[in-house]
């Protein structure tokens, strides 16, 4: 599998939810509204693991989601970002410690970009979707 | 003509229409993209975003799924593009002739158009996945639901011509030689606007766009049909998606608005068709900015039961009112 330059111009993202309060959702959401309009640089949400380059997690990854996030992870097709979103993803955040995580998102799949926030703002989000690409070209630099 | 020469310009009147359609679908999906974000007081990605996909997703890993019936699941996509670019072979591209000349009629159109769908479905159940069924399931729905109105506006068109004393009045040389609108009065005029309503509201659900995508659903289904294919598979589907955009709007504007700049004008062959091939093309680019972009941008998504009473009620009502007008109009110069 060969990474071009297509990948930063047309980067589709799913959105998982591995338990988050709903805090980096709506953030999330606000980032793909008219103002920032993230379609400019061919960036959307798709429905289906499927057919995303990107996926972005947020929450803390519960139990339970333990093995639905292995198994979305899996479901994305070969070349891949995963991008954590919120400091509960990146540590465990509010609910550090917690007796009923598995978490954070690290321990159960491979992260790239971490964004930090509780939760991030939409500029941080783009931030991190920005330096997805850049690794997603760092890579393609050391394959070529 | 002999043999070999009629195999030979099919092939390449077929390779040319295949590049056609490839080229134009993909730029006329990323004019929809960029008119659907102006509308939304967005800047939108660049006219050749589709071309960027494709390229994009060509690159990807092809997964198939455990449970997928492998054959199937990487036929539907292939069935699905080559049945797109057949129908685009039947149908006048602006002055130049049908690849298949005289050998299609609308109904052959209209039959064929139901094959991209149901490859589609096909590819759905192969697919293995809960989502995928729900989806071709309300895929064959959404196809028997605008079946109705289609059929409507096709045999109104094809009557009247036949009643005006055409011979042949389901061949599309037929009904570009006698543009619909100079054979009726003020009373088939205005049967054949609502007609071309109709036809304009048919394209979405063929296309799949929202507000007749409840097949593809992304906010319920996750993309409904297409939710397991990836990929080279998922990038066929994309590009079979920009072929019928095409296929759709010349159509239309093969019943509707046949005219050529050519008839108006006098200018030399080999201009004409150029002439007529941009004129074509701007026939389209309004076609389908009105049937697809301004509609999918206004409009909420359907519900399934909801689509089913919207063609067969609504627009079946609104067809056989627009039939009506049209007899009317014929026997009007009886009376
Ligand atoms: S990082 Fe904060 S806002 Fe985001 S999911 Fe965790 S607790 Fe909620």
């Amino acid at each position: 599998m060969k990474l071009t330059k297509s990948f930063n111009r047309s980067l589709w993202a799913f959105h998982f939810n591995s338990g988050s309060c709903n805090g980096c959702e709506i953030e999330i959401v606000a980032a793909i509204t008219p103002r920032y309009d993230p379609e400019r640089f061919g960036i959307k949400l798709v429905g289906s693991p499927r057919h995303a380059d990107l996926l972005i997690v947020t929450g803390p990854v519960v139990k339970k989601m333990r093995d639905r996030l292995l198994r979305v992870y899996e479901q994305v097709p070969d070349p891949k970002v995963v991008m954590c979103v919120g400091v509960c993803g990146s540590s465990g955040g509010p609910f550090y410690d917690s007796y009923n995580l598995d978490g954070p998102v690290d321990d159960v799949i491979p992260v790239d970009v971490y964004v930090p926030g509780c939760p991030p703002r939409p500029e941080a989000i783009i931030y991190g979707v920005v330096r997805a690409q850049e690794k997603l070209e760092r890579l393609e630099g050391e394959r070529a | 003509m002999s043999l070999v020469d009629t195999a030979l310009a099919v092939v390449l009147g077929t390779l040319a229409m295949a590049a056609f359609g490839f080229v134009a679908g993909l730029t006329v999906l990323g004019i929809d993209r960029k008119l659907a974000a102006h509308m939304q007081a967005r800047i939108g990605p660049p006219i050749r975003q589709p071309f960027i996909d494709v390229a994009k997703l060509l690159r990807k890993e092809n997964v198939v799924p455990e449970n997928a019936i492998p054959w199937l699941f990487h036929a539907a996509p292939v069935i699905a593009f080559a049945s797109t670019i057949t129908i685009l072979l039947y149908l006048p591209i602006g002055g130049i002739a049908p690849v298949f000349g005289g050998a299609g009629d609308l109904i052959l159109i209209v039959y064929l158009l139901t094959v991209p769908a149901l490859a589609m479905v096909a590819g759905g159940f192969a697919s293995g996945s809960p989502y995928a069924t729900i989806g071709a399931q309300r895929e064959m729905v959404i196809l028997m639901a605008y079946e109705l109105p289609l059929a409507i506006a096709v045999i109104a068109i094809a009557w009247r011509l036949a009643a005006a004393g055409v011979a042949e009045p389901f061949s599309l040389a037929a009904i570009a030689a006698n543009p619909v609108w100079g054979v009726v009065g003020p009373l088939g005029i205005v049967g054949f606007a609502i007609l071309f309503v109709i036809l304009a509201w048919v394209t979405p659900a063929e296309l799949s766009r929202v507000p007749f995508d409840a097949q593809e659903a992304e906010t319920e289904l996750a993309g409904g049909l297409l939710v397991e294919y990836s990929g080279k598979n998922f990038a066929l589907f994309y590009m079979a998606q920009g072929v019928k955009t095409i296929v759709m709007a010349a159509l239309a504007v093969a019943i509707f608005l046949p005219w050529n700049l050519s008839d108006f004008v006098a200018m030399t062959p080999a201009v004409a068709v150029v002439a007529d091939f941009a004129f074509f093309l701007a026939k389209v680019l309004l076609v389908a900015f009105f049937s697809v972009s301004l509609i999918r941008v206004s409009m909420a998504r359907f519900r399934i039961t909801q689509i089913v009473s919207v063609y067969w009620l609504w627009f079946g009502v609104l067809g056989l009112v627009g039939l009506l007008l049209i007899v009317l109009d014929a026997y009007a110069g009886v009376w």
